[in-house]
């Protein structure tokens, strides 16, 4: 299974401390499983840029984007097992304490459907 | 693998709600194991069934009721991705590709037996996992370990059947869809999901306590839930499975005596001992006298009820052995407030009242009746009636139900009375 991963901040979470940021362990981890398909960091809120077609017409405006306290940092694509070992994973992730996670599962696009 | 005698219909309809009731949960977790597909292995279980309420009669009730269903319900699984071709590929049948191969079906019977006890325990693990929603994990675990119907399940929790059946789709979809594995956890994960699993069966069975109306079909909550903390203390010989069947046998045992003949909570110190349940009170204190130390919570929880359980009365309870083992309990404010009211037992009042001063108003408490109806009570065995009325009487507005709100009226006639 596929899992997306989402790296969000959190406003209640522990406060970020390089010290303990140990995000070369979990690459490395993630990698030497197999499970690491992909990901990165995103820039932050403030370079985001928003597209919509209108009534025909195309609006593109800076980040949207409601004032939320929690936005994604980052993601990744990891190849698990099974949810559980999706969640092993997600919990050994820096930002498991720095923030939060989010597992969602990738829906295959199916042209039969 | 039939019996050879025939059965009247009266036998057959007893022997199959006998099997419905043991047997379901084996019966459904070999076939989803078997075919990897909740609705297929639901569909093909209740097939079983009807398969022997019809069959039964002719051919005699099974020695092994258990797995005749498990073996009708394979076929019938194969029968069905046989004629759906389409869809055999996107079923995971790997084993019933096997099994079409050779046609051992009937053969198979002896390994069916032998595996059903991990069957069951899958079959627990999955429908308590964390990442299911609570009200999920409770239905599903209702419907698919315990085996009843969604409509049962629907008049358990006063909801429409079409509410239930929705809760229950979205289940099994989210076991499928998120990947949640069909097994028993690795030892790295057994010891926090089973506390996982003994969560639902605890919430099952204080739902079935939540005082209001529909008060027989609340009981039979709580007996579906001693039932699953049977099987589940029976299959993972887990100390704090048992410690739970401990807790909710000793508790349910007062059941009788809970409700006056006018259907008013009647508190604990004056409930009439000779109606609790003397069956259900020696298996919970056989089972806490076998707990091994150091104990977990629904252990702990367990040797409280115990105490009161077998005292004579409420006066002559052990209560500072009870507030010793409030002390091993983690420290949350509905066990601080118990605590308090034990010391006020095993002390006096005054003493209880001071442990209530040092619990505070954690939120946790701050919007429930249980603070004011303990400082209350405190302050009336006091001999401070007047001060116990403003805290009985917010009590009293915040009292889930009509039986505790005339409670909580009875002691505020009593205080003004006393004044």
């Amino acid at each position: 299974m596929q899992y997306m991963m989402f790296v969000a901040t959190d406003p209640d979470a522990e406060p970020y401390d390089p010290a303990q940021d140990n995000i070369q362990e979990w690459a490395t981890l993630v990698q030497a499983r197999g499970a690491h398909l992909h990901g990165d960091r995103l820039r932050p809120v403030e370079d985001a840029t928003l597209v919509r077609m209108r009534d025909g017409e195309l609006i593109v405006s800076d980040g949207p984007f409601a004032e939320t306290r929690e936005w994604i940092a980052g993601y990744d694509v990891l190849e698990c097992e099974n949810l559980d070992e999706a969640i092993e994973l997600a919990s050994k992730h820096p930002m498991a304490r720095f923030g939060r996670l989010e597992l969602r599962p990738v829906w295959p696009f199916d042209p039969a459907e | 693998m039939t019996g050879t005698v025939a059965a009247t219909p009266a036998e057959v309809r007893a022997a199959v709600a006998a099997a419905h009731r043991d047997e379901w949960a084996r019966v459904f977790g070999a076939l989803v194991r078997f075919t990897g597909d909740w609705s297929l292995a639901e569909d093909c279980t209740q097939e079983a069934f009807a398969r022997a309420l019809e069959r039964w009669g002719a051919e005699g009730v099974p020695r092994s009721p258990g797995g005749w269903l498990t073996v009708t319900a394979r076929r019938r699984a194969i029968d069905v991705v046989r004629r759906s071709g389409v869809e055999a590929d996107k079923l995971r049948l790997m084993v019933a590709d096997e099994q079409l191969a050779a046609p051992a079906a009937d053969a198979a019977l002896g390994d069916v037996d032998a595996d059903w006890r991990d069957d069951v325990l899958r079959l627990i693990f999955t429908c308590a996992h964390p990442a299911l929603p609570m009200e999920g994990r409770v239905a599903l675990t209702l419907r698919t370990v315990a085996g009843l119907t969604t409509a049962e399940i629907a008049r358990l929790f006063l909801v429409s059947e079409a509410t239930m059946s929705q809760r229950l789709l979205r289940a099994k979809r989210k076991i499928a869809e998120a990947g949640i594995p069909y097994r028993v956890p690795p030892p790295a994960l057994i010891a926090d999901r089973t506390s996982g699993v003994l969560a639902v069966v605890y919430l099952l069975f204080t739902e079935g306590y939540a005082p209001d109306d529909g008060r027989v079909v609340r009981d039979e909550l709580a007996e579906e839930a001693i039932r699953l903390a049977r099987l589940v203390a029976d299959l993972t010989r887990d100390p704090e499975s048992r410690g739970l069947l401990a807790l909710l046998l000793l508790q349910h045992a007062r059941r009788g005596a809970r409700l006056d003949d006018a259907g008013d909570v009647v508190p604990l110190d004056e409930q009439r001992r000779e109606l609790w349940d003397p069956v259900a009170i020696a298996a919970g204190l056989r089972l806490v006298a076998e707990a091994p130390l150091p104990r977990g919570p629904y252990a702990v929880q367990a040797a409280i009820a115990a105490e009161h359980d077998r005292a004579p009365s409420a006066s002559d309870t052990d209560w500072p052995r009870i507030v010793a083992l409030y002390d091993d309990l983690p420290q949350h404010p509905v066990i601080r407030l118990n605590r308090a009211v034990a010391v006020a037992m095993a002390i006096g009042p005054d003493a209880g009242l001071a442990a209530l001063d040092d619990l505070g108003e954690p939120a946790a408490l701050a919007a429930g009746h249980l603070l004011p109806a303990a400082r209350g009570e405190l302050l009336r065995r006091a001999g401070r009636p007047d001060e116990a009325v403003p805290f009985l009487e917010r009590a009293r507005h915040l009292a889930p139900s009509e039986a505790e709100k005339r409670l909580f009226t009875r002691r505020i006639a009593e205080c003004r009375d006393a004044v």
